[in-house]
């Protein structure tokens, strides 16, 4: 396996730290883009050189950058996402920010999905210089209804996140949408279906309305992509295909500490194994680590059960926030995770989370961290 | 005419002034964009609407109409508005 590159966005730019084989040393390279706001920093796992930021700042609109040098230098996407130009007469929506980047199959080089807020997907078959929309989903009235407006999703716009590719299939994609429901698409984008059979909404709320569905994050098991997990508003699933119906494996999480967060990851190699970082989601949800306590909790058992990995992480007074891009894993031999903090600290464990160490502090607010294998 | 060019922009212009040829706003940020590709929408989105906290002022107007008219020896300003934190 090549070296790890741990891929950090930022609130304000973007750093690359660079391990080693022992993946305890990390030199950091960085920042990149000082002051733009870095939803998503991605390197393509097919060719392993090309680096796709999803940027914007406080002013400008939002854009791709791509580098195939490893950040040395960057060029901007020549036509970014952007809808298309509503007819005269009638509101048309802007992209606000590029939210999430996916690179696709790997039967298909060059082409990458990305998510956006408001919520739209969007495609690109050039290593990223080039994106259209997945007319399938943007220009669907049922999905136009269900995507909601501005005052729907999260405190800075409705995301569409967790693109996520069947590695069996191309064309054999799901997608999150907060609020707006999990989707699933098996002729590439062309036609959606909802997914969120067995998922909780809000209470009081009607189920059968889509738009009540708020995923947080999906991922999909590499070992057993018939096997999903979920980490939503209203707790931690997993659903198993072909079967539609989601089942709350949260409900096996300690009461004390709930089952609600923004991330979950899935290991490479073992479909029953997975991590979640809970946050406190009573009373005005702080969205901090319940009781200023932080941990991971991770099932070995697809989440019939859920043990507490909390050594070397802080044991009082550490009030953390982990964005649902901001905590994942390598495909090492023994798995590392990492996580990032919106109070710009970053967590690593190469022992599946039983130790944890600190990596890098004093950064910005992350927003996401990716593992890079480099060429 | 002359186009003072905000900080934020000038990774795209390399100045901080441009003299650009145009007869409306719409057309100095076609005029832009051909000469410094991508800077047209990071100022105006797809529905060609200046961004919120982008501004255009014209001999010191301001003004967010793509159509309005410019003449040669206009002063055009592209600022940008307060967003911090």
């Amino acid at each position: 396996m090549g070296a790890l590159a741990l891929l950090v966005a930022t609130k304000k730019g973007a750093w690359i730290y660079h391990g080693d084989d022992a993946r305890r040393q990390w030199q950091v390279d960085g920042p990149h883009f000082l002051g733009h706001v870095i939803h998503h920093l991605v390197l393509d796992p097919r060719d392993r050189v090309t680096l796709l930021a999803a940027a914007k700042t406080g002013h400008l609109g939002p854009t791709i950058f791509r580098s195939t040098d490893l950040g040395k230098t960057w060029s901007e996407a020549k036509r970014p996402p952007a809808f298309a130009k509503a007819p005269v007469g009638t509101i048309g929506r802007s992209v606000d920010h590029t939210f999430w980047l996916t690179p696709g199959h790997p039967s298909e080089p060059g082409v990458w999905y990305a998510g956006t807020s408001p919520h739209g997907l969007f495609r690109s078959e050039d290593g990223g210089v080039n994106w259209e929309e997945v007319s399938g989903l943007n220009d669907n009235p049922q999905y136009r209804d269900w995507m909601g407006g501005p005052q729907d999703g999260t405190p800075d716009g409705p995301k569409l996140h967790s693109v996520l590719v069947d590695p069996r299939d191309a064309g054999h994609l799901y997608i999150g949408m907060s609020s707006g429901g999990v989707h699933e698409s098996r002729d590439a984008g062309k036609s959606w279906a909802p997914l969120v059979e067995g998922l909780e909404i809000v209470a009081g709320m009607d189920p059968g309305q889509i738009q009540f569905h708020d995923p947080h994050c999906l991922a999909i098991c590499p070992a057993n992509p018939d096997r999903l997990y979920q980490q939503n508003h209203c707790g931690i699933y997993r659903i198993d295909r072909p079967s539609d119906q989601w089942h709350r494996v949260g409900r096996a999480m300690p009461a004390a500490v709930g089952d609600i967060g923004f991330p979950i990851v899935v290991h490479p190699t073992d479909a029953d194994t997975a991590w979640v970082f809970p946050m406190d989601g009573t009373d005005v949800w702080p969205r901090t680590s319940p009781g200023g306590m932080p941990a991971v909790y991770r099932t070995r058992n697809g989440g019939e059960s859920w043990q507490r990995q909390d050594a070397g992480l802080p044991k009082s007074h550490a009030w953390w926030t982990v964005l649902r891009q901001a905590m994942t894993g390598d495909t090492c031999d023994q798995p590392g995770l990492y996580l990032g903090t919106t109070s710009g600290s970053i967590w690593s464990s190469v022992d599946e989370g039983a130790n944890w160490s600190m990596l890098a502090e004093h950064l910005p607010s992350i927003y996401a961290l990716e593992i890079g294998v480099l060429a | 005419m002359n186009v003072l060019i905000p900080d934020v922009l000038k990774s795209y212009t390399g100045t901080a002034q441009v003299v650009a040829e145009a007869g409306t706003v719409g057309e100095l940020f076609e005029w832009l964009d051909e000469h410094y590709p991508g800077i047209r929408f990071r100022v105006i989105d797809e529905q060609d609407r200046f961004r919120r906290h982008m501004r255009c002022f014209v001999n010191g107007i301001q003004t967010f109409d793509l159509g309005a008219i410019l003449s040669p020896h206009d002063d055009v300003v592209i600022l940008q508005a307060l967003s911090g934190g």
